[in-house]
């Protein structure tokens, strides 16, 4: 009955350690280890105190307190799974006009090379 | 006033066997500038439009046939064009249809006109699986916006310069044309379809095929169904 509980805590431990390293080698943005990090301590706090754990569980009508670590982890799981996709879309769309905008000054970049070398003017895009 | 000016976007990915020849025949049969859009193609697309002498817009990444076509919308925006007409690389869309599609939008009486192939018997209808998606998603578009667009994913349209701003700033990624046309409906934009004939394309396979088509199909309702909710000011 306790195991659950020692095992919990130690791994939301080892996964602070992890977020925390991961962020001073600067693989993880600041940005992003905040939400890891808080998911962290959170299932921490009710792995070393069981009163807290019983009492939310009590409150929210789970009979067996430890399934509420589970259902907790899965649902802030979900939550960080909402905001990758969160941020995932806000990249892609960033990337979609940083492409367009590479491809439009390259093409903008060859009208001028080409008007500033006349003999190899071809009549090219609009105002070259 | 002085003549309108138009521009016809190709957007071309991977089409090195008939990008000369759509362009020569563009060329032949309209006098328009032509802007190709090099969907980061991985073949000698970028050298044979480079041979043609026509404006080329390389992509350092496949961005689909909608982020690619929002380039072309962008560069018609820049140089100012008056409107812009959206061609496939792949030889699919006659030119000598594209008078037929700008002349509503030089009468004013459009803002998009979709080149249908069901308006009118003949030519090259697709194959009969994707003959009833199109239906499909016809009778979602209808009860959606109450207005019926035969061929909601037909790729040969043309735009006036208020429809090219628009998409320039606001435009789907991968297969954008059902639900663009859903929020443009919302946004007021006029919608026209006029009849074309397609030809069968030349070579290489159509963006949309097998599994791919099922993916297609359910990610078009979902997101003419959210585009549907959506607030216009959003």
């Amino acid at each position: 009955m306790t195991k659950i509980f020692i095992i919990s805590a130690i791994g939301s431990a080892v996964l602070l350690v992890v977020i925390v390293m991961l962020t001073l080698r600067r693989r993880i943005r600041e940005q992003y280890a905040l939400i890891w990090l808080a998911m962290g301590v959170l299932i921490l706090i009710f792995s070393l105190f069981r009163g807290l754990l019983d009492l939310v569980a009590r409150l929210a009508g789970i009979y067996y307190a430890p399934s509420l670590l589970i259902v907790l982890s899965v649902f802030l799981g979900m939550v960080l799974g909402i905001h990758f996709t969160v941020v995932l879309s806000r990249l892609t769309d960033s990337n979609k006009k940083l492409a367009q905008e590479v491809g439009l000054l390259k093409n903008r970049l060859e009208r001028l090379e080409r008007s500033r070398s006349p003999e190899e003017a071809a009549p090219a895009g609009p105002g070259a | 006033m002085s003549r309108p000016r138009g521009l016809v976007i190709i957007r071309a990915r991977n089409e090195a066997e008939t990008i000369g020849a759509v362009i020569r025949e563009l060329k032949q049969k309209d006098p328009s500038d032509i802007l190709v859009i090099n969907d980061a193609s991985v073949d000698e697309t970028e050298e044979h439009v480079r041979r043609s002498g026509v404006p080329i817009v390389t992509l350092p990444i496949n961005l689909g046939i909608g982020g690619a076509v929002q380039t072309g919308f962008r560069y018609s925006v820049e140089n100012r064009y008056d409107l812009a007409v959206q061609v496939d690389g792949d030889g699919q869309h006659d030119p000598s249809y594209i008078e037929d599609l700008v002349r509503p939008i030089l009468e004013d009486r459009a803002d998009v006109v979709i080149g249908s192939r069901f308006l009118r018997k003949g030519g090259f209808r697709s194959s009969f699986h994707r003959r009833m998606g199109i239906r499909g998603l016809q009778a979602l578009g209808r009860c959606l916006t109450g207005q019926t667009i035969t061929d909601s994913t037909s790729g040969f349209r043309a735009y006036n310069s208020r429809a090219v701003a628009f998409l320039a700033d606001n435009c789907a990624v991968d297969f954008p044309e059902p639900e663009a046309i859903i929020a443009m409906l919302k946004r007021g934009f006029r919608i026209l379809e006029v009849p074309v004939v397609m030809r069968s394309r030349k070579a290489g396979t159509s963006s949309i095929s097998g599994w791919q088509s099922i993916y297609f199909l359910y990610k078009v309702v979902v997101a003419m169904i959210i585009e549907a909710f959506r607030s216009p000011h959003d």
